[in-house]
């Protein structure tokens, strides 16, 4: 070998110093990222260590007793699980076909393009807001009273940005070729969207309404001004009743109640952040069986 | 005004697409203007030209492809079957009748058998006795049968490019067009399998009227009837194919083209 092509792999000053540079920025990088994830190891910890005293079948599955400072959260947990389910009832077929007609069928003009900044803007409105509007909408407007009914309608309204741009984005995920393709053969906007849209698009609308339940889960502000009840003593019958939930069972127990075991208020934050991690897992395990079939 | 000499063969067919004054623009850029020509029924017409020609757009033009981008503006008249397309209530009806297939193969995301079987579906074919014979009939066409006659229920959109391109000319031709245009389709085909379809194309003349763009200039004059040259959104010359290459030509820029001394 000679002299010259040993000399190419030999390390020069700036190959030096590069390498010196992409290192720190490396570093930089990720301690960010652990710095990142330390509340979420904190919080998960915290709970688990003070909370899991009270876990049993008969906490999850028994009426709280003793003026809620001991027995189990059967209600709350019944209650959040109607909440969920009728807020997704309205929510997803209205957010789905919103967001079909916005991706396949709006023309790109003014008005498509304000009512796109709307649910952006939309899903920026804090909570608290939108249970006063829920309130005055469903509660008093319509008549709802607080009910199941109104607190889901609240919580539908409050999470239809997340499905239609979920949807929106899943839809403008398929190619345009395939569009064309299908449209060059004679077909409606509709038979594409049905034989070639949709079925390639089904999975990521899914991930995004489980992401959307998993979201509608926590939140306590809406539900508290339309539908859910400090403390009841029977179960919900209808949608026109009442309801207790986990995210207002957990202030309650919290701030509102005095001589509650502190267990107690781990218990239930930790029964209700597991609620969402197991939905968030489905939707993580969801979306990683799609990538695996990816059909392009 | 380019004048149209037409052989005396093809003469005799009556016209299936006449274009007069087409001018195309995208966003105000003109594309392609003042074209007019007649394709007659169960000829190859030819289009040849170098890039940017405008021959994309003018196959966009004549199945209403302008609908698909709002940019793309189209003018004259257009008549397929005698009928103005740009006047046309019924366009799913027009699209259903010509067949399409361009430069990059869009295998879509169904079952190589869906695929095929797709277009005679929309149109209302549910037996599958039937859409087995057109399934295969149209795959073996398209010069891919025996390579999928096996697999037909794996994703065409997972088959190699060339392959993709033979599905998708098996899923025009399972439209049962009456014309079938053809955009540089052997882009993404081997040479021996461009030369296969290009058998299949000699005999579907017979059956329907096919539209050649191509950038080879050779393939043109293996298998056009006759043969437009388009340059820079402008339509140079239409002749009959053999006479553009023996040096009949009224426009030096032609002769240059299929001599190969530009583009």
């Amino acid at each position: 070998m000679t002299e010259d092509t040993m000399s190419l792999f030999e390390e020069t000053a700036l190959n030096a110093k590069n390498k010196r540079v992409q290192g720190l920025y490396r570093t930089l990088f990720m301690l960010m990222t652990l710095l990142l994830i330390t509340p979420v190891v904190i919080i998960l910890a915290t709970l688990v260590v003070k909370g899991s005293a009270v876990l049993s079948i008969d906490f999850l599955f028994t009426d709280p007793t003793d003026g809620m400072t001991a027995g189990g959260i059967f209600p709350a947990l019944l209650g959040t699980v109607w909440l969920v389910t009728v807020a997704l009832l309205v929510s997803v077929p209205l957010g789905v076909a919103a967001a079909i007609y916005l991706s396949e069928y709006a023309p790109d003009n003014w008005f498509t393009r304000l009512i796109n900044l709307a649910i952006i803007n939309l899903a920026g409105v804090p909570s608290i807001v939108h249970a006063l509007f829920g309130v005055g909408a469903f509660v008093i407007f319509f008549g709802f009273g607080t009910s199941i009914l109104a607190a889901s309608l609240t919580l539908a309204i409050m999470t239809l940005p997340v499905v239609i741009v979920a949807t929106r984005e899943s839809l403008q995920a398929v190619p345009q070729a395939f569009r064309e393709a299908c449209w060059n053969m004679g077909a409606t906007r509709w038979q594409t969207i049905r034989k070639v849209v949709l079925p390639n698009s089904i999975s990521g609308i899914l991930t995004g309404v489980i992401l959307e339940v998993s979201r509608t889960t926590g939140e306590t502000a809406p539900v508290m001004f339309t539908g859910a009840a400090f403390f009841l003593p029977f179960l919900p019958q209808s949608v026109f009743d009442q309801t207790m939930a986990m995210s207002l069972h957990l202030f309650v127990v919290s701030t509102q109640v005095p001589h509650v075991p502190e267990a107690l208020p781990y218990g239930v934050a930790l029964v209700l952040i597991g609620m969402v991690l197991i939905m968030n897992s489905i939707s993580i395990a969801f979306r990683m069986y799609l990538r695996g079939k990816k059909k392009w | 005004m380019v004048s149209q000499a037409v052989s005396a063969a093809v003469e005799q067919h009556p016209v299936k697409l006449e274009v007069s004054n087409l001018e195309i623009s995208y966003d105000g850029q003109p594309a392609l203007s003042n074209v007019s020509l007649e394709v007659r029924e169960n000829e190859i017409f030819g289009i040849i030209g170098p890039a940017n020609a405008g021959k994309t757009s003018f196959l966009k033009s004549i199945n209403r492809m302008d609908m698909f981008n709002p940019n793309m503006n189209v003018a004259g008249d257009v008549r397929f079957n005698g009928r103005d397309v740009y006047n046309l209530r019924n366009v799913y009806a027009l699209r259903s009748r010509i067949g399409v297939v361009f430069p990059l193969p869009v295998g879509l995301p169904l079952t190589v058998y869906e695929n095929v079987a797709l277009a005679p579906r929309l149109k209302g074919v549910k037996d599958k006795a039937e859409l087995d014979v057109i399934v295969e009939r149209c795959l073996a066409r398209a010069a891919l049968w025996d390579e999928v006659k096996d697999r037909l229920d794996s994703l065409g959109s997972l088959l190699s490019g060339g392959q993709q391109q033979r599905l998708t000319i098996a899923r025009a031709l399972s439209q049962d067009p009456e014309l079938l245009m053809l955009d540089e389709f052997s882009i993404a085909v081997d040479p021996v399998t461009t030369m296969r379809i290009e058998d299949v194309l000699k005999d579907l003349k017979n059956e329907m009227t096919i539209i050649l763009v191509t950038n080879l200039v050779q393939q043109a004059r293996r298998l056009a009837d006759r043969t437009a040259f388009f340059l820079e959104g402008e339509c140079v010359e239409i002749g009959e194919t053999e006479a553009l290459f023996t040096g009949e030509v009224k426009d030096q820029r032609t002769r240059d083209y299929v001599e190969g001394r530009f583009g």
